[in-house]
C-alpha cells in the first residue's frame, strides 16, 4: 500500500462544509451589505476553492514540488490580473490625447519625446 | 532461454501498471500528478483571461452588471452548484474506492453517478437557463432587446451577458469534454485497470473534474449573486 488514502469521513465532512458555504453565499446575496457584498461572496468562494484543492484534489497530501506548481498557478493568475488592472486603473491619471498631434504635444511637455 | 526467464522474473517483480522508466511506484504517481497540475495551471490562465476582463468591465459598467446579474435565475444557479459539488464528491469517492482496493463495481458506480450529476448540470444549464434567456431576448447577437426600465445602464447590459455566455459556455465545454473521459474511466474500471497501487488515470480525471467544479464555484457568485437580490424578489 502506497500513497495517502483520505478516509471517506473526511470527504463527507468537506462536502457538508461546501454545502453550508453554498447556502451562506446564496443567503448573503439577499442581504444589503453595501460595498461588502462582493468581498464576502469572493471570500466564501475562495474558502470553498481551498477546501476542494486541499482535500478533494489531495493537495494537502501531495509532494512538495507539486504544491509549488499549484501555487505557481495562482501566482501567474495574480500577475495576469495585477498587470491588467495596473494599465486599466491608471488610464485616467494623465491627460487624454484626442489625436496623434495632441499626443505629441503631451509627450513633448512631459519631456518623453525629444 | 535463460534470458527470457530472467525477463519474466523482472516483469513479475513489478506491480501491474508500473512503467519501466520510473524508479518507484511513488515517483510514477507523483510525476503523473504534477504533470496534470502543470496542465491545470494553463487552464487557470485560460479561464483567468475571462476572469480578468470580467473585473475590468464590471468596474467600468457596474450598474449594467448588477441589472444583468439579477436577470439570471438564482434557483437554477444554486441548484446546479449543489449538483456539481455533489459530482465532485462522487468523483472523490470513485478514486477512494480504487485507492482502498475496492472492487471494480464500486469504482464504476461512483463514476456513473458522477456522469449522471454532470449531465443533470448541463441539462439544467442548456434546457432551462439558456432556453429561457433566448425567449427573454437576453442573448447578445440573437435578438437582444434592451429594456427601457434599465435606463442609462441599458446599452451595456449585453456586455454582462457576453461574459455570462462565454464563461458558462467555456465551463460547459469543459464538462462536455469531461463526461466522455469519465466514460473511458468507467470502461477502464470495468476491465479492472485500477487498484491501490495504480490509479493515475482516475486520479488525474478527478483533478480535472474538481478543477471544473472550482471554476463554477467562482462563476456562481460572480454571475448570479453580484447584483444583490434584496430589491428584486
Amino acid at each position: 500500500m502506497s500513497g495517502h488514502v483520505v478516509p471517506i469521513k473526511t470527504y463527507l465532512l468537506i462536502f457538508f462544509a461546501l454545502m453550508v458555504l453554498t447556502a451562506a453565499t446564496t443567503g448573503a446575496a439577499f442581504i444589503d451589505m453595501g460595498f461588502w457584498n462582493t468581498p464576502v461572496a469572493l471570500a466564501i468562494a475562495a474558502t470553498k476553492m481551498i477546501l476542494v484543492v486541499l482535500f478533494f484534489m489531495h493537495a494537502k497530501y501531495t509532494h512538495g514540488l507539486t504544491q509549488v506548481v499549484i501555487l505557481c498557478g495562482f501566482f501567474f493568475l495574480a500577475l495576469l490580473v495585477a498587470f491588467t488592472l495596473a494599465d486599466e486603473l491608471t488610464r485616467h491619471w494623465g491627460p487624454q490625447p484626442t489625436s496623434w498631434s495632441a499626443m505629441n504635444a503631451i509627450l513633448l511637455h512631459a519631456k518623453l519625446l525629444f | 532461454m535463460s534470458d527470457a526467464a530472467v525477463h519474466n522474473d523482472h516483469a513479475h517483480a513489478h506491480p501491474p501498471g508500473f512503467a519501466h522508466q520510473f524508479e518507484t511506484m511513488d515517483q510514477q504517481r507523483e510525476s503523473a500528478t504534477m504533470g496534470m497540475w502543470v496542465f491545470l495551471v494553463t487552464e487557470i490562465l485560460f479561464f483567468g483571461g475571462l476572469f480578468g476582463s470580467y473585473i475590468v468591465y464590471r468596474a467600468l459598467y457596474h450598474d449594467s452588471f448588477e441589472i444583468g446579474s439579477n436577470l439570471l435565475n438564482i434557483r437554477f444557479g444554486a441548484a446546479n452548484t449543489i449538483v456539481l459539488i455533489g459530482s465532485s464528491l462522487t468523483m472523490a469517492l470513485a478514486i477512494h474506492a480504487a485507492q482502498a482496493g475496492k472492487k471494480a463495481r464500486e469504482q464504476m458506480m461512483w463514476l456513473l453517478l458522477t456522469i449522471i450529476l454532470g449531465a443533470i448540470f448541463l441539462a439544467v444549464k442548456f434546457t432551462f437557463e439558456w432556453t429561457a434567456d433566448y425567449h427573454e431576448h437576453l442573448i447578445p447577437g440573437f435578438g437582444f432587446v434592451v429594456r427601457p426600465e434599465w435606463h442609462a445602464a441599458g446599452p451595456h447590459v449585453p456586455i454582462f451577458f457576453c461574459f455570462y455566455f462565454f464563461m458558462t459556455g467555456l465551463h460547459a465545454l469543459h464538462m462536455i469534454v469531461g463526461i466522455p473521459i469519465l466514460l473511458v474511466m468507467t470502461w477502464m474500471a470495468s476491465r479492472n485497470k485500477f487498484n491501490a497501487d495504480y490509479n493515475a488515470p482516475l486520479e488525474n480525471t478527478g483533478l480535472y473534474w474538481h478543477f471544473v467544479d472550482i471554476v463554477w464555484i467562482f462563476l456562481f457568485p460572480l454571475l448570479y449573486l453580484v447584483g444583490g437580490r434584496w430589491g428584486t424578489h
